[in-house]
């Protein structure tokens, strides 16, 4: 009965009191947290330049939370998402550079291509895991450092010793004119849709195909999925494929709408660990990667304003954001003070 | 007489659903109470709103005369009430006397003070029988030892007061028989105990008065002395209940199961199943008889492509399966009960009606071209739900949280509606109460009236007597012999089990044995 | 039935005390977003600049750091408030995709030059360049071609010779080493000017050379100085941003426990990195002076000069790269040998390699 009310309350309790320690710890450091809040609502929603970067900032987290969610669904711990998705950049941005076509063929290719990359690097641990029984969770998180380095290595190569590659052909291009006059230049780029897309694939895998129950039987019991005749190892190595592949599509948004290019990296780009973030936020349904992506996306892009408006400095702006979002997932600690507060008054009556 | 604990008319319900509907229970000093019923009755909630892990909407506790408010399990234990539960709460690398003093622990100047708490323990466990030692590391001790440091956990916190949740689930006969002692000199020493059990036995041989509830109502109480198994069972389930299952003649034809010298290997390359010859036919029950481990559970896993065959050879309806993947098994017509159903049967995080689905999701009409259609599995679902008579909110329910009779119903429902050639059956009634166990009796018949074979698999002597048409005896990996119930005895099938040959000096059984040997 | 109405008036409650908050946020906001980036600035001073700083953040005690002071000191000769709308400013990156963002927020607050901190930031300046054309933007350390960017090179060659030169007379065991942050075009000029310096002042001492692939790992070139030293390198040069921390860390440890070696810095004058109890294992510093880049078109843009379209190098001839004060630690000997590499290589009788062979 009251379940509806509780389930709108505790997201927004928690937002509120992330928001309230995040104020304190403005406050402590010397700063004015009206003007810090300010700088970041203007920093998300300011105008139309900001709106449209932050969607485009929201765009690869949507598929990155994807990639960490559907693995979930399968049981497997995809840590390695950051690796596809540095694959899948790469691989985007090569075809985007390495050839010239139509665009009605050259898009999607450069899409697939990252599809294919992130896939495929899915694929080992996947393999590993089913073949060998090694843990998908050493395997990813090595196979990101491979990723990393050897994406670096290949970008030289590709650049005649650079580090950077050169633009990608406007026919692979996902930049979007009408998106770019909409949003004063925002690069916001026709990939949220292709994001949103996924998100509604992922639904249908899960909720509507033979493949999608299998993996969540392979998910939640090995042993009756065995039973009951699936190829257990066959559904796992196929959720790690679809999992990379999602993460690859997530390097595709940087090396065709927000970049067009890709250039070697001194470290990680973050985005695919945030994706576990986002996915456990998201309770791992496909609906609730928005909800994670918007949130991470938002606060992430917003959170560059407020140096810029309100000079609050960059670290005391990072704590502020890992406190609204660490509150923002320990809802069910607001979920449960709530009911105690419920029974306390239910047994004073 | 005095009362130590009276439950008046206690409701409890969880949303729409009455857990507990005007249950009476009064508990008289020093005798052992029964609470009987069916699983998913409502017993343990019962217990639980005495317990104080749930609130009651409706009812009220008096303890020794004075009505209590438990609003939560501390104060029980203050009232002097104490819980055995089911399921051991013990920190399994803690020893005795710390897990007794977990929570409570005695300190001096902020030590804790083990010493002194082990010699409590000690003449705890002198001054009731229970010879336990204060030292011994809980996963050193046996299963019943371990229940005992339960039952002094509550003693040490000073229960008057015990509550057994289904004590005996998971003892061994002789634990039993010990454990019936120590609750009969508990009550010597005073305490009174309330016993929550569907074991009919049990409350014969130890119970002074029976509560009954049924379907959450509460139906009565009864002295123990004037009452017997059969008008229990009846009160129970409601209706009158057959502990001998009815069945007629088996009218055995064409062989669906051919098992041939078949060898099986566990993980260390031991062999489990030695050089095994059987065969079941349709239209016959056959049971498979042994102690735990002496190869049951290899010997299903190969039948049923969950385990590598080292050689030999399996024909079902003489088609060659030997190394089959369990799908192919299982389109060859095999059902399969399995034995662990949390691991092997059941998907526990689905939905029932996904689980119902778990064979037949990949075939149509549920899926087609790979789109599956949970309306499909929902239909199936209430289907069987119904023909089954499993007690559960709906298809949606997730497995989990149905009672394990419930769910067991849900497995058999699912691979007898398949409408299996050979239905394999591995303890199919484990821990289920007496009016589940006669349903899925009654089913393996019927499947065998239909002319199905069926393979059971127990451990259980009453089970293999009552339901087989042929008893093979496993032992050691191998069949060492086959016999008719109405040949044998339980004596003899308990000494053919333990390895000894009957046959030298029991003519009688060795013909008959022989006889369905060459079949 | 008491438990949905307390929930309901809570929820109705923080529902009212969200959306007033929400209310006066929004009107908080418009006030200030007028004020922070609209037309209302232009009465406060005829010159301001503002840079971005790349993924190593304004603290890196390289080159972002160097160009911030170079920033300042700019302020400081102008009388221009820090870190104000209309004086100067900065703003840190956390990714790559925070470029264009912090490129263009400071655009859109106005500043007559916007230096991007880094060839990180070449396609961010590229793409805001061609939106933004009436912007000024310089770019460090990369050449981007629009009319409305200053591209800054320089040769860090030459000073990472003199560091060889400087190596290679100093070291006792006859071996040096090298660690690089990631291999790209810049960091490999430092390894082919050192790698020459040393094969011109003595060609028996070896070089040990490693690349962290990090300019933000401490801990690894840490580990990396520790491999070095270990194989009887005494003296490292590092060009790895924040990794080449590590490198100090380690060589400190080093001291404190009695070793003789030695760290040559990079970037800005790596002295007080190197300072551990009354010791400091700092040798030199390989300055690259991009305060001094920095602040001459900041200059050039207060005096109208702002040099669009234009690639400016700066070498040792100009003072825009140089060796630190060694404070004693190079021998007055070795001190007029560097010397004199470096007249020879200003004249022109050395050319500096930019590339290894």
């Amino acid at each position: 009965m009251s379940n509806r009310v509780t389930n709108i309350l505790v997201p927004l309790i928690s937002v509120i009191l992330g928001l309230i320690v995040g104020a304190i710890i403005m406050l402590v450091s010397g700063y004015n947290p009206i003007s810090g809040y300010t700088a970041l609502w203007n920093g998300i929603f300011g105008d139309l330049y900001t709106i449209g970067e932050t969607l485009r900032q929201i765009t690869p987290y949507l598929l990155a939370g994807l990639a960490v969610a559907f693995a979930f669904r399968a049981g497997l711990f995809n840590i390695g998402v950051e690796g596809q998705l540095i694959v899948g950049w790469f691989a985007a941005a090569y075809v985007g550079l390495a050839v010239e076509l139509p665009k009605i063929i050259h898009l999607p290719l450069a899409i697939l291509a990252a599809a294919a990359a992130g896939a495929l690097w899915g694929f080992v641990p996947g393999l590993l895991k089913a073949k060998f029984q090694v843990h998908e969770v050493i395997v990813t998180i090595m196979m990101n450092y491979i990723a990393l380095h050897v994406t670096n290595a290949l970008i030289k190569t590709v650049s005649d010793g650079g580090d950077r590659t050169d633009k990608i052909f406007s026919s692979a291009s996902l930049r979007s004119e009408f998106f770019q006059n909409l949003t004063e230049f925002s690069r916001l780029h026709y990939g949220i849709l292709l994001a949103l897309i996924m998100v509604a694939v992922m639904w249908i895998i899960l909720e509507k195909t033979t493949l999608g129950y299998e993996l969540k039987a392979v998910g939640f019991n090995h042993n009756a999925s065995k039973y009951a005749g699936m190829n257990v190892n066959k559904n796992i190595i196929l959720a790690m494929v679809i999992s990379g592949a999602f993460a690859g599509l997530a390097g595709a948004m940087e090396a065709l709408g927000t970049f067009e290019y890709v250039s070697s990296k001194g470290g990680f780009t973050g985005i695919g660990f945030d994706g576990i973030a986002v996915a456990l936020l998201g309770m791992n349904t496909p609906l609730g990667v928005i909800f994670g992506a918007t949130l991470f996306g938002s606060l992430k892009y917003g959170a560059l304003n407020m140096p810029n408006a309100a000079g609050i400095p960059l670290e005391i702006v990072e704590i502020v954001i890992a406190v609204i979002i660490f509150f923002v997932a320990s809802g069910y600690i607001i979920r449960l003070l709530l009911l105690r507060a419920a029974n306390k008054k239910k047994e004073a009556k | 007489m005095e009362y130590v604990v009276e439950m008046l008319n206690i409701r409890k319900e969880f949303g729409n659903f009455v857990a507990n509907d005007n249950i009476t229970l009064q508990l008289e000093k020093g005798e052992i109470h029964a609470l009987l019923g069916e699983n998913g009755a409502g017993k343990s909630t019962l217990m639980n709103v005495l317990f104080g892990l749930y609130q009651p909407e409706g009812g009220e506790i008096r303890v020794r005369g004075k009505k209590v408010d438990i609003t939560n399990p501390n104060i029980a234990n203050d009232l002097g009430i104490g819980m055995v539960h089911q399921h051991f709460m013990l920190v399994e690398n803690f020893s005795v006397t710390e897990n007794i003093i977990l929570g409570t622990e005695p300190t001096k100047m902020g030590v804790t003070n083990k010493k002194d708490a082990a010699k409590k323990v000690q003449a705890l466990s002198e001054q009731y029988g229970l010879n336990v030692d204060p030292y011994a590391i809980i996963e050193d001790i046996s299963v019943g030892m371990q229940q005992r440091v339960e039952i002094l956990k509550t003693l040490y916190r000073g229960a008057e007061i015990l509550i057994f949740d289904e004590p005996t689930a998971s003892l061994t006969p002789q634990e039993i028989i010990e454990l019936i002692q120590i609750m009969k000199r508990l009550i010597a020493e005073g305490k009174s105990i309330i016993l929550i059990t569907h074991k009919l036995k049990e409350i014969m041989d130890v119970s002074d008065r029976v509560t009954v509830i049924r379907k959450g109502q509460g139906i009565g109480t009864v002295v123990t002395a004037e009452t017997n198994p059969n008008e229990l069972a009846s009160l129970m389930v409601g209706r009158q209940v057959e502990f001998t299952t009815v069945k007629g003649p088996a009218f055995p034809k064409d062989e669906v199961l051919d098992i041939k010298n078949l060898v099986v290997e566990d993980y260390r390359g031991l062999a489990k199943v030695k050089n095994l010859n059987l065969n079941v036919r349709k239209g016959e029950i056959v049971g498979i008889a042994g102690i735990d481990g002496n190869g049951q559970t290899e010997l299903l896993e190969a039948i049923t492509g969950l385990r590598k065959v080292k050689s030999g050879t399996i024909f079902i309806n003489e088609k060659d399966v030997t190394g089959s993947k369990p799908r192919k098994v299982t389109e060859a017509g095999v059902g399969h009960i399995p034995q662990d159903r949390h691991k092997h049967g059941l998907v526990l995080d689905f939905p029932i009606g996904h689980n119902i689905a778990l064979q037949t999701y990949y075939k149509k009409p549920i899926s087609k071209n790979g789109i599956i259609d949970y309306e499909k599995i929902n239909e199936k679902a209430k289907q069987i739900i119904a023909d089954f008579d499993v007690r559960t909110q709906g298809p949606q329910e997730l497995a989990r949280s149905l009672s394990g009779g419930n769910q067991q119903k849900a497995i058999i429902g699912r691979e007898v509606d398949r409408d299996p050639d050979l239905l394999i059956a591995a303890l199919p009634t484990r821990g289920l109460d007496v009016g589940a166990i006669e349903f899925i009796h009654s089913r393996l018949i019927e499947q065998r009236d239909n002319g199905k074979a069926v393979l059971l698999i127990s451990f259980e002597l009453d089970e293999v007597m009552n339901v087989s048409d042929r008893i093979a005896v496993i032992h050691d990996g191998e069949i060492v012999d086959i016999v008719t119930p109405e040949s044998t005895t339980e004596q003899e099938l308990g000494l053919l089990m333990a390895g000894h040959h009957v046959r030298d000096n029991k003519e009688g059984v060795k013909k008959e044995g022989e006889d369905q040997h060459v079949e | 039935m008491t438990k949905r109405k307390f929930g309901l008036g809570l929820s109705l409650m923080l529902a009212a005390g969200m959306l007033a908050a929400c209310g006066s946020d929004d009107d908080s906001s418009t006030d200030t977003s007028n004020g922070d980036g609209g037309e209302g600035t232009e009465e406060t001073s005829e010159i301001s600049a503002a840079m971005v700083t790349d993924v190593g953040g304004v603290d890196d005690k390289s080159f972002n750091q160097s160009a911030w002071e170079g920033l300042e000191k700019f302020a400081e000769d102008n009388g221009l408030e820090v870190q104000k709308d209309g004086g100067v400013d900065y703003l840190q990156s956390q990714s790559d995709a925070d470029y264009n963002t912090n490129l263009n927020n400071l655009i859109r607050r106005d500043f007559d030059v916007v230096f991007g901190i880094g060839f990180l930031m070449e396609g961010a300046v590229a793409e805001i360049a061609a939106q933004q054309a009436d912007a000024n933007i310089a770019i460090i350390d990369a050449v981007v071609e629009a009319d409305n960017v200053a591209s800054v090179l320089f040769k860090e060659q030459e000073g990472a010779f003199l560091a060889g030169v400087a190596a290679a007379l100093m070291t006792e065991t006859g071996k040096v080493g090298f660690v690089g942050g990631m291999e790209i075009p810049v960091i490999e000029r430092f390894e082919a000017g050192f790698l020459a310096g040393v094969e011109a002042a003595d060609s028996s001492v070896e070089v040990d050379v490693s690349y962290a692939g990090a300019f933000d790992d401490a801990a690894l070139g840490k580990t990396t100085a520790n491999l070095m030293y270990q194989n009887g390198a005494d003296i490292i040069f590092h060009a790895a941003g924040g990794t080449g921390n590590g490198v100090f860390t380690e060589a400190k440890e080093r001291k404190e426990a009695g070793e003789n070696v030695w760290v040559i810095g990079v970037d800005s004058d790596q002295y007080d990195e190197g300072q551990v109890g009354d010791d400091n294992v700092t040798l030199t510093s390989v300055l690259k002076r991009v305060d001094n880049a920095v602040y001459n078109i900041s200059e050039q843009t207060k005096n109208g000069e702002f040099p669009g379209g234009e690639t400016v190098v700066y070498g040792l001839s100009d003072d825009g790269i140089g060796l630190a004060d060694s404070r004693g630690a190079i021998s007055e000997d070795v001190m007029s040998q560097i010397e004199e590499f470096k007249q020879q290589i200003i004249d022109e009788e050395i050319t500096v390699p930019e590339t290894l062979e």
